[in-house]
């Protein structure tokens, strides 16, 4: 039940074109502590892929075949409402398959929406959060929606997302392609130190865990966004990624909500990046006059009462973007 | 048993000041009970649904200070839903009608509205302090109430509490007459505050001891406020942001310099790393320093900083610090006593702590008692090191980040570690445990932690022998909270009797079924054995069999709550 892709969010590599998106970082697959035998889950099914990157650093020594059988049970394909829990329950699913079990279930039908880990959350938001994607994604809102929490600062891994904005810009086309990338790897590389158990953002997603106050979880997140602004010369938590999503389109997007200052600019920047959706659908593909036509369309549309801009927040509430003061 | 009149009882009875030692004294016979009950003027309410408001006044008709404790201690972490329970305004409103001249009121995770913020301000003559701990319900509009209608206040201390900001400067509501404060702390507020209503606030108050600014009052603000209070001992920080060479700067280094009685800091909610030079004056004198919100600090700034405190009792940092920072912190704050390292981000910096810095600490600080400690890896060597070099725990509370994480180095389960460190520290009363463990370390547990009280375990275990151990070995627990480990219902049902011992008992996640939680409150009709039934279905029909996703159980007196939402089944 493991999330098929992974987002690249850090150095956009691409594991060769047969990769299939393996499984999650944060379902901790077997990997032994020494790098060796590194384990990928396969969502559609197919022959493992053994081209992943050193997840080497994060997981604990769960690599005996028994955890590895267990693992299997966790990822195996299962149509249920997200957040729903089997109702057989192995504590040591929960090294693997915490944030699985969190997560929403992989629907083949729309092979778009399920399978990608959101951005650093805590928590309660992935929870939410995939849940009411799913939701959405069932009930075929039309919304554009925003899937990540505004309030949220990307605190972890924090060099290797601040280091390639525009990797992150573009999500692969082809559906059955997906960078298998684990967040760990490429922290672990670019922090140096080996830190093991890093783990971040695509990491156990697990209500209440670790046990911090919710009212100290909340005041990091404002405080390191601010703060950031302040300090010259370090990239410090350098991009705010958020995931958007418009419903109908067959891929996703990220924006770095800090690239912009102002909602207007934002919505206007989501215009362009989803106009080729709508163009598509306007079936103007073609000639640039009728291009322009289309453009003044879509905005018509994304004006008009066709799409609108929410965000869920922190509490995994839908919320239309606008509200709060941009800061 | 009465060789002396009453009068002479009750003097001796006003030395006898804590909790305990009162309640052992109306054990004794009953004429000291009676007077014990009129005398008693401090009461402590660990579970506000253990004993109904009445039943409280009735026994202590002379009580003038109240402290309540609402929602379980998981409340913190999100595991229990919005809206459970406890809500203040029963207590207000049946203390209000009665005679009782209330005058300190402290809470804890309860939720606490406007009004019940009003009828408190105009219910009680005397009333003095008000002390809120993470709770939430009430606005700006509920304090701007207390602020102008209790003429006597001297302290408003508000920490932690989800306070919505309805912006109508309640600041402003305190009277010119109102010159009895002596600790204000409103750094959990979000809004504004009246900069001008703050300033003469503190002037007329001479007494203020204790002020905790929040994030939105400005550095040069800060620096009149600090003009007018030289006494202060105890100051939180909002914004420390500005121009170094600016003149506003410049006057707070100097007025800095004049403030010798501060003793404990806290806040930099916002912070500007230059900015910190100004404080270093005053760092010899702290006793208390409290930078757990300051994320504009970084490690090198930290380390900077703390080479200047060497008086240290309590510190409370970010785990960005790092190891080496902690060993810094080791050599240059012998008294330390408390310890908190917190992750600056959800789930750690890179860079951050792990045992290392731990032992560091333990080598440097051999008084330290109190430990709160998140860490990215934890070694069994490094604990029974730690637990070498100070066996003074009261508090030993650790979190490995990564759930389940065993020892790096020997890639074994963390039981020895733990198992030291109470074999070690006879005196612990808390513990909280983290990593890859097995019922191995419940058995040490069950051995050695005699006087433990609080339990706080997740991912651990692999039995019900693990928890058996646990209710047969620690005689005094009172508190055991329980997530996510293979804990079912031989385990809970095995000894009924002792969580009458027990303040209360929460379980999540765990391997009980709902048949084995009736047979409970069954054979137990002085606990409520509460489940949350969170499924969003209709068909509520509880099977037997059915595994409960949260149970919350405690010892009562006031029977089957009425307040309880949709979703708790009072078994």
């Amino acid at each position: 039940m493991s999330p098929a892709a992974v987002v690249a969010e850090e150095d956009g590599r691409s594991k060769g074109s047969s990769t299939v998106a393996s499984g999650s970082s944060q379902s901790l697959d077997c990997f032994s502590q020494n790098g060796a035998g590194l384990k990928e889950r396969n969502y559609l099914g197919l022959s493992d892929c053994s081209s992943v990157d050193s997840c080497a650093s994060t997981v604990p020594s769960l690599c005996d075949e028994k955890k590895e059988n267990m693992n299997l049970k966790a990822t195996e394909l299962r149509l249920g409402l997200p957040g729903s829990q089997s109702p057989v329950r192995d504590p040591d699913l929960y090294t693997l398959s915490s944030a699985a079990l969190d997560e929403k279930p992989l629907f083949p039908l729309l092979p778009t929406k399920d399978g990608i880990c959101s951005l650093q959350k805590t928590g309660t938001t992935v929870v939410s959060g995939n849940k009411r994607g799913f939701a959405d994604t069932i009930d075929g809102f039309s919304q554009a929606k925003f899937t990540g929490s505004t309030g949220m600062s990307t605190m972890l891994s924090p060099r290797p997302s601040g280091a390639q904005p525009s990797a992150m810009k573009e999500m692969p086309n082809k559906l059955q392609e997906r960078p298998c990338q684990t967040n760990n790897g490429t922290s672990h590389n670019h922090a140096g130190a080996s830190v093991s158990g890093s783990a971040p953002a695509s990491k156990a997603q697990v209500v209440g865990w670790p046990p911090i106050r919710s009212f100290r979880k909340n005041s990091m997140a404002t405080t390191s966004n601010k703060n950031n602004d302040e300090v010259d010369g370090k990239p410090g938590v350098g991009a705010l990624f958020v995931k958007v999503s418009m419903d109908g389109a067959p891929y996703l997007r990220k924006v770095d909500l800090r690239s912009y200052t102002t909602y207007q600019e934002l919505s206007s920047a989501l215009e362009k990046m989803f106009s080729c959706f709508t163009l598509g659908q306007c079936g103007s593909h073609g000639a640039p006059g009728r291009e322009m036509l289309s453009e003044s369309k879509l905005r018509d549309l994304l004006h008009g009462s066709e799409y609108v801009l929410t965000y869920e927040d922190k509490d995994g509430d839908w919320m239309l973007v606008g509200d709060v003061p941009w800061e | 048993m009465n060789y002396f009149p009453d009068e002479v009882i009750e003097h001796i009875f006003d030395y006898v000041v804590s909790h305990r030692d009162r309640n052992a004294l109306s054990l004794v016979c009953k004429s000291w009970y009676r007077i014990e009950r009129f005398t008693r003027q401090r009461v402590f309410i660990g579970n506000c649904y253990s004993i109904t408001p009445e039943r409280l006044i009735q026994r202590f008709p002379g009580l003038k200070s109240l402290t309540l404790k609402g929602k379980p201690h998981f409340a913190d972490f999100s595991l229990v839903p919005y809206d459970w329970g406890g809500f203040l305004c029963p207590w207000i409103e049946a203390l209000a009608k009665s005679r009782v001249g209330l005058e300190e009121l402290r809470l804890k995770r309860m939720v606490v509205s406007d009004e019940s913020l009003e009828l408190l301000s105009r219910s009680f003559t005397h009333f003095k302090s008000l002390v809120l701990v993470s709770c939430e319900g009430f606005t700006t509009d509920g304090l701007a109430a207390i602020a102008a209608n209790c003429r006597f206040l001297r302290e408003l201390d508000l920490q932690e509490n989800e306070v919505e900001d309805h912006k109508g400067q309640w600041l402003s509501c305190f009277p010119d007459s109102c010159t009895s404060l002596v600790s204000l702390n409103f750094a959990c507020l979000k809004g504004e505050v009246s900069l001008g209503a703050l300033e003469r606030l503190v002037a007329r108050s001479p007494n203020l001891k204790s002020l905790k600014l929040n994030r939105s009052v400005p550095l040069d603000a800060l620096q009149r406020i600090m003009m007018r209070a030289p006494q202060l001992a105890d100051l939180g920080i909002g914004s420390f942001v500005h121009d170094p060479d600016s003149e506003a700067y410049i006057r707070l280094k100097n007025t800095i310099l004049k403030c010798k009685s501060i003793t404990s800091l806290s806040g930099f909610l916002e912070v500007a790393p230059h900015c910190l030079a100004a404080i270093y004056p005053i760092c010899p004198n702290l006793t208390s320093l409290n930078l757990s919100y300051a994320a504009g600090i970084q490690g090198s700034e930290l380390i900077k900083l703390i080479r200047h405190c060497g008086k240290l009792q309590r510190l409370w940092i970010m785990d960005c610090i790092g190891d080496k920072g902690l060993g810094v912190v080791a050599m240059t704050c012998k008294d330390l006593q408390e310890l908190r390292v917190f992750p600056s981000a959800p789930y750690g910096n890179p860079a951050a702590v792990t045992e290392k810095g731990l032992v560091a600490i333990s080598m440097g600080c051999p008084k330290l008692h109190s430990l709160l400690y998140f860490c990215h890896q934890m070694t069994n060597a490094a604990l029974i090191t730690v637990a070498k070099n100070c066996p003074n725990f009261i508090r030993f509370r650790l979190c490995i980040l990564e759930a389940l994480k065993p020892d790096p180095d020997t890639l074994e389960p963390l039981d020895e570690g733990f198992g030291a460190i109470v074999q070690s520290c006879r005196r612990l009363r808390r513990l909280s445990l983290s990593g890859q463990l097995t019922d191995q370390v419940f058995l040490y547990i069950g051995m050695y932690a005699e006087q433990l009280e609080m339990l706080s375990i997740a991912f651990a275990g692999e039995s019900d022998k693990g928890m058996l151990y646990v209710l047969n070995g620690c005689k005094k627990l009172r508190k055991l909270e329980i997530r996510d480990c293979p804990f079912g219902n031989m385990a809970l049902l095995t000894d009924v009797g002792k969580y009458e011992t027990m303040r209360s008992l929460w379980m999540s996640s765990c391997e009980v079924t709902v048949g084995a939680c009736k047979l409970l409150a069954k054979k137990m009709p002085r606990l409520n054995v509460e489940i949350f039934n969170e499924n969003e279905q209709e068909d509520c029909s509880l099977e037997d069999g059915q595994r409960v996703e949260k149970m919350y159980l405690y010892r009562t007196l006031a029977g089957k709550r009425k307040d309880a939402p949709e979703y708790v089944w009072t078994l």
